[in-house]
């Protein structure tokens, strides 16, 4: 059992937390919002700016049809009444609000299903206050010290400290981006959930190109799949998935050859976060409900898992895939879960969890928490990152290790462990200002330990 | 000490013989088990009426208790069935892919296609005239009671009858027809493994989806074809004419029948493609040496047949990846003897499948570099001698400068390469007769338009007829590349667990072999596709039931040789300094080391 009331107090407002054992790291990037130019206005509300022309019936159906599909058909026939047949009308008026009643019908059982796909993925985003956020989305690349940096203004940067040129990816179809990573065992692809598409850009590193052209990514596209909120590679480089809110099927894709394939499960009315296991035997899955699954990657079965309260918040695998670390939303408690006989475990934090992040060592442990209402913290204590040492042996269990903090008025939204930082665990933090910090943490992990220990032993027998 | 090998040849034949056989009998049970259903509810769709549901359900029920419900219905086992044991006379992993019109127009007419498309028409026939006797009313007799002129009652055609079994054996024609165009005898393997029953229920919904549209196209073109031939003196309806034919309930019947024939089809397709790819898990090694036939390392040595061949090198790919056990036993040493004969055997193979692939990339890069460099040569030289020269073709002594010996090995050396035999790679399979052999086998030798490297002369003299597109002389180069993918896959994953796993240090012999091939074939497939349209991407049609993996195959090849190279080069990192290789290769591989690729 586990508590911030077991941390040291955070530190006074104006100071900043810098690492663990007082060192810094000079690489740290500002995006201030000025200096990005949003979209001033969406491309459905452009209608407004045109003068209204009247267009015949059929090109007006074929234009609902394009847009709005077969309820913007059955639409665009109903409120043309004087132009149609009366029966025409009458009966796609009355298809209409049958289809209405069982939209509204299936909302009220799954009511995520009734947003709109912004504020779906402000909602099911790892990242917390997903729509006003400068940095959207952050990666590290898993085997070199490149990361790319997804923007408000749907661009994505990529920054290389061997290399002097940045480039910038556009897309027509990169908008509203969720998440970004890096494929594994591999120098140059990048996937990129989007609102509609998934894009796979491939930027060549030794290329001087500042602005790759969108023939560099691939578009994978499947009916209903959309918006995607949640990707994952397989840490073998070969499958990625991506999961939609609204698509109760989770796609597992072949990216070379651009195929996909569905793996349906009825139950959950969508998939929304997902973190496949360093070790690649698992993929973690959560659903809109309070229900996730395990699924084990070598024939594509799955395990249920309900949760009494909420949703699966957030999720994150030890290092050698045999824990799962899991949040419920609405609670305040970290649960953890094992594939083998040894026991569960869990632990009380003291606020509501926004995402979790295991540093590749199994050391250290970063929880986003969104706002805190502790004794000695006041309720309106902005977001803040605490970190929790982890020990595995003899029990698993997490010890109070402190909390990082930004500037005065900033709040940590998004928030990554470097895959390969060589002393010890390396936090990068997208604050709400728009800066990206890093954040070491200096240690020796247990491993390294043994290894130094054996060394001493050695010298001394020599 | 060596291992008794293996005197084994009609035994070996025979059992995979009845490995084959059994799958394709379960799945072919399967599609008979699931006909019941798929029938009832085809009677009761085509029988429906919204006026009168009530009697609609009872005639249907009534009907599906009779004498010739039970025989339409033993007649439509008979052809599933027949359907099921073409699909594993005519199934190929390895797909046939026509470098142009002409090419394609030569398996159309191959003479076994043409049996193929007999059958097909014959149990159109059959399947549409238990669709006649299961719609009942008008359809239900092939002659009708008429009065002649002179009021005496006599038997005219009841062409509605007729028309229906003629759509029958169209949709059958064109099924088999479709199936060469759209390779639909092509079964690939998925990358993404899952159970028989979840594989079959995903794709249901597309396989029904598929036969509704694929049935309404062929309907469509009946329909004209029948417009313009459909005479019959004896008939009491006539229906070619134009509101003869634009009855909406007889559409609707040809619709849903075409519909009900292409869905058993296409649903004995997918279970036969289901059953024969599923995982098998071969031994490593047995400790009975009258089992070593039936063990992975001989098996994948095995030439034939490929299916086989496929499920082991799929089953290596599998094991290095999941299997730490078996892995182990991949690395162990024989006993007595110590060595490692596991790991020599299927490296050994491995190696060799992916050398086979880097030379026909270099021969045939070759080839279209010659071609360019023949054709600026031949300008250049025909002043000098232009008597001998015949026009703008280059003259065979130029053309001798392209490496035959090369194409010798590709060609003639591998007769399974897709090079060689773009028709009917499982012609030595024990199902193949004698006599189909015997017609095919010249044919594959010496025509020329079935080889997709042809010479250069032959292609510019007629330029139209032989036209080709260079995408699909790349997807025919990679026809057969899944198994080069598993190989990557499987030396890969081998090489990264031996870090940790192989104890006698049986891998790092072949290191520096594996670790060159790769490059070697990395930079093949680097040249191969720079060339133009190589790298175009082909459009995807969802909504058939041929399988367009193929396509993409050369994609997939070269992201997992890229992936198989780094995995090894994250795993040993700085250690690979010390293996032996060529400086170009190790600038190669510096690129690598440095995430530069």
């Amino acid at each position: 059992m586990c508590s911030l009331a077991l941390f040291p107090p955070p530190l006074p407002s104006g100071q900043t937390t810098l690492c663990e054992s007082n060192n810094e790291l000079p690489l740290s990037l500002f995006f201030p919002r000025e200096s990005l130019k949003l979209h001033c206005r969406t491309e459905s509300s452009s209608k407004a700016a045109f003068l209204d022309h009247s267009e015949t019936l059929w090109m007006r159906s074929a234009a609902a049809w394009r847009d709005g599909g077969f309820t913007g058909l059955l639409d665009e026939i109903t409120n043309s009444n004087t132009e149609v047949p009366k029966w025409l009308s009458v009966s796609s008026g009355c298809t209409l609000a049958l289809l209405r009643w069982f939209s509204s019908f299936h909302g009220s059982l799954f009511p995520h299903l009734t947003m709109s796909s912004e504020d779906m993925l402000a909602e099911f985003s790892q990242v917390l206050n997903w729509s006003d956020c400068v940095v959207r989305a952050f990666a590290w690349h898993p085997h070199t010290d490149k990361f790319a940096v997804a923007l408000l203004d749907d661009s994505i940067k990529i920054y290389n400290p061997k290399s002097a040129t940045t480039p910038t990816l556009k897309h027509r179809l990169q908008r509203s981006v969720a998440a970004v990573q890096w494929k594994p065992l591999c120098a140059t692809a990048l996937a990129v959930a989007c609102q509609n598409c998934l894009l796979v850009w491939h930027v060549d590193p030794c290329s001087l190109s500042t602005r790759p052209s969108s023939g560099c990514a691939q578009v994978l596209s499947h009916p209903g799949h959309s918006p995607i909120t949640s990707i994952a590679w397989s840490p073998s480089g070969s499958l990625l998935v991506s999961a939609s809110p609204m698509d109760t099927a989770m796609m597992v894709w072949d990216v070379a050859s651009e195929s996909g394939v569905p793996l349906q499960r009825v139950g959950g009315g969508g998939v929304t976060f997902l973190s496949w296991s360093p070790d690649g035997s698992h993929v973690l899955a959560s659903t809109p409900s309070a229900l996730f699954r395990v699924w084990e990657t070598r024939m594509w079965t799955c395990e249920r898992w309900p949760c009494v309260k909420g949703r699966c918040q957030s999720g994150c695998w030890s290092p050698d895939g045999s824990r799962l670390l899991f949040t419920v939303q609405g609670e305040t408690v970290i649960y953890a879960l094992t594939f083998t006989d040894t026991p569960g475990y869990l632990s009380h934090v003291g606020g509501e969890i926004q995402s979790l992040a295991w540093d590749p060592t199994g050391e250290r442990l970063a929880v986003l928490l969104k706002g805190l209402s502790h004794i000695f913290l006041s309720a309106d204590r902005p977001a803040i990152i605490a970190v929790f040492k982890t020990r595995t042996n003899p029990i698993f269990e997490l010890l109070p290790c402190g909390f990082v903090q930004g500037e005065p008025g900033t709040e940590p939204r998004l928030m990554q462990f470097h895959p390969n930082f060589q002393h010890g665990a390396l936090l990068t933090v997208c604050w709400s200002s728009g800066r990206i910090t890093h954040m070491p943490f200096y240690f020796l992990s247990a491993g390294a330990q043994r290894s130094l220990a054996l060394k001493a032993r050695n010298l001394r027998f020599l | 000490e060596t291992r008794t090998t293996f005197n084994r040849g009609p035994q070996r034949s025979f059992e995979c013989m009845w490995r084959d056989m059994g799958n394709a009998v379960a799945s072919i049970a399967w599609a008979v088990l699931l006909l019941p259903p798929i029938t009832a509810v085809f009677v009761i769709i085509s029988r429906f009426s919204l006026l009168h549901p009530i009697q609609a359900v009872s005639e249907c029920l009534s009907f599906l208790t009779s004498a010739s419900a039970i025989f339409s219905f033993i007649l439509l086992c008979g052809v599933i069935i027949m359907v099921g044991f073409l699909n594993l006379e005519y199934y190929t992993v390895i797909p046939t892919i026509a470098c142009s019109k002409i090419a394609l127009l030569g398996q159309l007419l191959h003479p076994r296609q043409f049996v193929n498309s007999l059958g097909h028409c014959i149990m159109g026939i059959i399947v549409a005239w238990c669709c006649a006797i299961t719609v009942g009313g008008r359809y239900e007799t092939i002659a009708d009671p008429c009065a002649q002129g002179d009021g005496s009652p006599q038997m005219c055609l009841n062409e509605y009858h007729l028309i229906l079994l003629l759509a029958g054996a169209f949709v059958g024609f064109s099924h088999s027809l479709l199936g060469v165009i759209y390779n639909m005898n092509y079964v690939s393997f998925h990358t993404v493994q899952q159970y028989k029953y979840l594989r079959f229920k995903g794709s249901l919904s597309l396989v029904l989806k598929c036969s509704a549209t694929q049935a309404l196209y062929s309907v469509r073109n009946y329909i004209v074809v029948y417009f313009f031939l459909g005479k019959w003196s004896l008939s009491v309806h006539p229906l070619d004419s134009i509101a003869g034919l634009l009855d909406l309930s007889l559409l609707y019947h040809l619709w849903i029948s075409a519909s009900f024939l292409l869905f058993t089809w296409h649903l004995t397709l997918l279970l036969f493609r289901v059953f024969v790819t599923e995982v098998y898990s071969f031994p490593v090694q047995s400790s009975f040496t009258e089992d070593a036939h039936q063990c992975l390392p001989t098996v994948l040595t095995d030439k034939q047949p490929m299916i086989l061949k496929f499920l082991a090198l799929l089953d290596l790919a599998l094991l290095s990846q999941h299997s730490p056990s078996r892995r182990s036993e991949v690395f162990s040493l024989s006993q007595p003897g110590g060595h490692p004969h596991n790991w020599n055997a299927i490296s050994k193979e491995c190696l060799s499948l992916l050398a086979d692939l880097t030379q026909r990339l270099i021969a045939y890069h070759d080839t279209v570099a010659t071609n360019g460099r023949a054709k600026s040569l031949s300008t250049g030289s025909e002043r000098k001698t232009s008597s001998e020269s015949s026009g703008m073709f280059p003259r065979p002594t130029l053309l001798m400068k392209t490496p035959a010996s090369v194409f010798a090995r590709s060609i003639v050396g591998c007769p399974q390469s897709p090079l060689t035999a773009p028709f009917t790679p499982d012609l030595d399979s024990p199902f193949a007769s004698p006599a189909l052999r015997r017609l095919t086998a010249p044919m594959d030798q010496c025509s020329p338009w079935f080889g997709t490297v042809q010479s250069p002369h032959i292609m510019r003299r007629v330029p139209k007829l032989w036209s080709t597109s260079t995408g699909e002389k790349s997807q025919a180069l990679f026809a057969d590349s899944q198994a080069h993918i598993w190989a990557l896959e499987g030396l890969s994953y081998l090489v990264q667990s031996s870090f940790s796993e192989d104890q006698f240090g049986v891998v790092q012999t072949a290191l520096p072999s594996i670790l060159s091939c790769m490059l070697g074939l990395q930079e093949a497939v680097d040249r191969h596709f720079k060339l133009p349209h190589a790298s175009s991407k082909p459009v995807r049609s969802a909504s058939s039931m041929g399988d367009s993996t193929h396509k993409t195959l050369r994609f997939a090849l070269r992201a997992t040789l890229k992936t198989s190279i780094y995995r090894i080069t994250t795993t040993f990192g700085n250690h690979l300094n010390a293996v032996k290789m060529s400086a170009e290769h190790r600038k190669r591989l510096q690129q690598f080391l440095e995430y530069k690729e």
